[in-house]
């Protein structure tokens, strides 16, 4: 275990960054380039809408006014369920649909246009209630839809319900989270330009060009083949970046096609928190049955997650919340029931942590009220109850193919922190009222990738030049948290080479195969997994080339000290010269290769297989003062560990976690999408408040290292678990300061009159 | 993106930025920060709400952290101005992007320029902060990647730095 704190930081873009000179989506411009702007409605249920774009068009300096009739290929689309119009049709199901996009030759100019778009509906009540929606007898809101349900998944293990009658306690408790806005601080940007040899060529701020590229060949009616998206810097997704980014691309090149000439379409602040999913609400009723031992023995679970209007990603969300419903803990009788369910709401999808930081709200609160009712320390009851080397999930699943270092990683956290110790001292409601003080922690573990999500591979393409240059492309998308730096130094340590030789080439759509999302925590794992195999091949090719002028069987040949050696030391070419040696015997240093994924296994009846091929072990704690006063809940100190395999670049590595115990910290205390019969009412950032330095304290991050057997650089990801336990180590640490228990996010204490 | 009381009609403004005199034409109710990165293609300062909440676009006016988005033209006139683009180059980094670089203080790299240009602003006037100060300084500055630890202890070490010279 390491902290690593003096290690010199790598990234290959840090200094354009630093120095301003990197060029994120909105920073470039072409000649000819127009502008584009979307048009809202003010309605956020409505039927037979109707719009008017007449006077608008005739306004100074606009070339076009875009409705759903314009659209040449697909209206709707969507990664799941194509049911997301990427313009409205006849309908409006929520207050951040698009009804048309004014092009014009500038910003200005699209913006008063936007102005004169005339739009008529007939208003319908809006469903905003998820409960509401998803009873029987409720109003279907999407049209061709039986109900409101867009998934149901399932765990049947044992049987819950007996098992529960027999059991000497059992907890029933309902728990509520809210919705929670990315805040990625650019936002959403796309400038697409019509080739002349017929591409559309994307310049946009997204965390997927792959499924960006499918959503623009959608709406242009064209192939995969004439859309090429290029990397540009992204600045933040965290989830946010996927089909929100895509749709805005798609408009930009719908633009661009139907003009002729590039688009620019850049969003405001605004409108990309009016319009850009959300982090699900969750509503979760638990029913825990433990004996006094407190051995956990069945679990019942009902979950409602607000999809909003459109399913997006919930489907997926809500399976990971399915699979993890029960955290980390062996449980012998579950019997758990995860819907989605749409409303009128603004839609939710993919947001870092992807459906297990709302079960692990729940669960980790109610291991610390199953502790209390047993009299065992909070330490004492995850150790009787959690996964051990080769023990089975709650999916069946036997945990034997990688280390299981959930009982190490607690461990680590609780006694750096002195968890114990400051636990027997924390104020339970006596003492100071304006400054009570308690200490909390959580657990869990993360199923990694996508598991039975989807189709898991990933490629990579090492391109050695002849004068020793190496260019190396991924499948993998840069979106900040340092994806190319990873694969650079994955790269460097498996050729034996200087850093310095590697360029990352940064890879469109057109040239590398499609390496599914940079999502699910997956980008190290995959990336760096093709990474490996791809260098694999590119050694062997290299040393069956040049073992005879090392004078030894290509299996003997070494590459180390930016050389390739033979047996002994002095049979040696420095890179230079192999590179120089393969040019003459006309060989190509050249390979490409595919990681694909472990299988995985899924029922979607019984909720029960191998659902991800590995797991992530995760411990936070977190020590807080209260003000019943003020009701100010203030962070002292954070300790996290996580267990990632391999560290492959520390110091990016440590930022990731302190960047999601942030964002894990705005979430339980601090951020909530406020919306009132479905409009949002705080939808900018004077309104909704995102931690600043001063919200949080120093952080101390632990690196636990069991290198990973299925992956093929021994690392798996530190994305989502860094945020998805933070949430219940504060409301714990509340609880232990107060004596009430959190069953809400964002944590608001009831102030006691002064 | 709030619309500005300020009319559109022309003025002249002239300014000092990154030590380059430049004299412009521009309607009264543009924004310094539409001015650098439109006219003067100076897009390392970026926009994050447009409102002045975020601090992605600071700049340095006469030597104070600004948010260019709230900044109109004519109170530009007359001003010096240091963008990300004036503090240093690859070749020769401003010791805070060096720090800024050697911390990993940086991941999308959105907040970047601005959180430098204000970090600057700081040491300027308080060469010796504590990490409280320094997370008071730059509590202007939204940064939704880092959770701010590995941006205070690069800022932290440059002005550890400063005190070693001067001492």
């Amino acid at each position: 275990m390491t902290t690593g704190k003096r290690e010199s930081a790598y990234r290959n873009d840090a200094v354009i960054k630093v120095t301003g000179r990197a060029r994120y989506a909105d920073d470039h411009t072409f000649p000819r380039m127009a502008h584009c702007v979307p048009v809202y409605s003010d309605f956020v249920h409505a039927e037979n809408l109707s719009v008017d774009t007449r006077e608008a068009a005739r306004q100074d300096g606009v070339l076009k006014v875009i409705t759903a009739a314009d659209i040449p290929g697909a209206v709707r689309f969507g990664q799941i369920e194509r049911d997301y119009p990427m313009l409205a049709e006849d309908r409006i199901l929520s207050h951040g649909d698009v009804v048309a996009l004014v092009v014009a030759e500038t910003r200005e100019a699209a913006l008063e246009a936007a102005r004169q778009v005339r739009i008529s509906a007939d208003p319908l009540p809006p469903l905003i209630d998820p409960e509401e929606a998803f009873r029987p007898d409720a109003p279907v809101i999407r049209p061709g839809t039986k109900n409101n349900i867009v998934n149901h998944h399932k765990i049947r293990r044992g049987d819950a319900r007996s098992a529960l009658a027999a059991c000497d306690i059992v907890i029933d408790h309902t728990f509520r989270t809210s919705f929670v806005e990315h805040a990625y601080l650019e936002p959403e940007s796309a400038v697409c330009v019509p080739r002349p040899d017929g591409v559309m060529e994307v310049y946009g701020s997204m965390q997927h060009p792959f499924t960006t590229r499918r959503f623009v060949a959608a709406i242009l009616g064209e192939p995969l083949a004439r859309v090429e998206i290029r990397t540009v810097p992204v600045g933040g997704g965290f989830g946010g970046k996927d089909d929100t980014a895509a749709v805005v691309c798609a408009r930009a090149a719908l633009a661009a096609r139907l003009c002729d000439r590039p688009v620019k379409l850049t969003y405001a602040r605004q409108w990309s928190m009016r319009e850009s999913y959300k982090r699900h609400p969750y509503v979760l009723h638990y029913r825990m049955g433990l004996n006094r031992d407190g051995r956990v023995q069945a679990v019942e679970a009902r979950i409602i997650a607000d999809a909003g209007a459109y399913c997006s990603t919930t489907p997926w969300v809500t399976w990971r919340s399915a699979v993890q419903c029960c955290g980390p803990y062996r449980v012998e009788h579950v019997h758990a029931d995860v819907y989605g369910v749409a409303t009128n709401n603004v839609f939710t999808g993919a947001f870092r942590g992807f459906g297990s930081p709302q079960v692990n709200f729940a669960v980790e609160q109610l291991m610390d009220m199953a502790a209390e009712k047993t009299g065992l320390s909070p330490l004492e009851i995850r150790r009787i109850n959690m996964v051990t080397q080769g023990a089975e999930t709650i999916t069946g699943q036997l945990l034997n193919n990688h280390t299981v270092s959930i009982r190490e990683v607690m461990d680590t956290v609780a006694e750096k922190i002195g968890y114990e110790e400051k636990r027997a001292r924390s104020s339970r409601g006596k003492g100071d009222p304006e400054n009570l003080y308690g200490v909390g922690l959580a657990i869990c573990y993360r199923g990694a990738s996508l598991g039975a999500e989807g189709m898991d591979f990933c490629s990579a393409v090492i391109n050695c030049q002849f004068d020793g240059s190496i260019l190396l492309e991924v499948g993998i998308h840069e979106n900040g948290q340092g994806a190319e730096s990873a694969m650079i130094l994955t790269l460097q340590e498996h050729l034996g080479v200087d850093r310095g030789r590697i360029t990352y080439r940064q890879p469109s759509t057109s040239s590398i195969p499609d390496g599914g999302p940079t999502v699910a925590s997956r980008g190290t794992l995959m990336g760096c997994g093709a990474v490996v195999l791809a260098a694999k091949k590119l050694k062997k090719i290299i040393a069956e080339a040049l073992a005879d002028t090392l004078g030894c069987a290509p299996e003997k040949v070494r590459f180390q000290d930016d050389a390739i050696l033979g047996e002994a030391d002095d049979q040696r070419l420095s890179w230079d010269e192999a590179m120089r040696q393969l040019f003459l015997k006309r060989v190509y240093p050249y390979s490409f290769a595919g990681f694909r994924a472990p299988a995985v296994t899924w029922d979607e009846e019984t909720g029960q297989g191998d659902a991800y091929f590995t797991y992530v072990y995760s411990c936070q704690a977190v020590e807080v003062s209260v003000n019943l006063k003020t009701g100010r809940v203030r962070l002292l100190n954070v300790v996290a560990a996580h267990d990632i395999g391999k560290a492959v670049n520390r110091p990016m590595l440590l930022g990731q976690i302190y960047g999601g115990i942030a964002q894990g910290m705005g979430m339980a205390l601090m951020e909530k999408v406020e919306t009132e019969g479905g409009v949002i009412r705080n939808a900018s950032f004077r309104k909704y408040r995102i931690p600043k330095a001063m919200d949080l304290p120093e952080m101390t991050a632990l690196i636990i290292e069991n290198p990973d057997p299925t992956s093929p650089s021994g690392a798996k990801g530190i994305g989502e678990p860094a945020l998805e336990i933070i949430a219940p180590a504060i409301a714990n640490a509340v609880y232990h300061a107060t004596g009430r228990r959190m069953d809400r996010l964002p944590i608001r204490i009831e102030k006691e009159d002064a | 993106m709030e619309e500005a009381e300020l009319g559109n009609e022309i003025v002249e403004i002239s300014m000092q930025v990154n030590g380059v005199s430049v004299v412009l034409r521009t309607p009264a109710n543009r924004t310094l920060l539409s001015i650098l990165r439109e006219d003067l293609r100076l897009t390392g300062a970026k926009e994050g709400c447009g409102i002045g909440e975020c601090g992605a676009c600071t700049v340095l006016m006469n030597g104070k952290a600004v948010n260019a988005c709230m900044v109109l033209a004519p109170k530009a006139d007359g001003a010096r101005i240091t963008t990300i683009e004036g503090l240093g180059d690859e070749a020769r980094l401003h010791p805070l992007q060096e720090a800024f670089v050697k911390h990993g203080a940086v991941q999308c790299g959105f907040c970047t320029p601005g959180m430098i240009l204000s970090a600057k602003a700081l040491l300027d006037e308080n060469p010796n902060p504590t990490r409280l100060e320094i997370r008071e300084g730059i509590s202007g500055n939204l940064c939704r990647c880092t959770g701010y630890q590995q941006i205070v202890d690069a800022i932290e070490e440059v002005a550890a730095r400063k005190q070693g010279e001067e001492s």
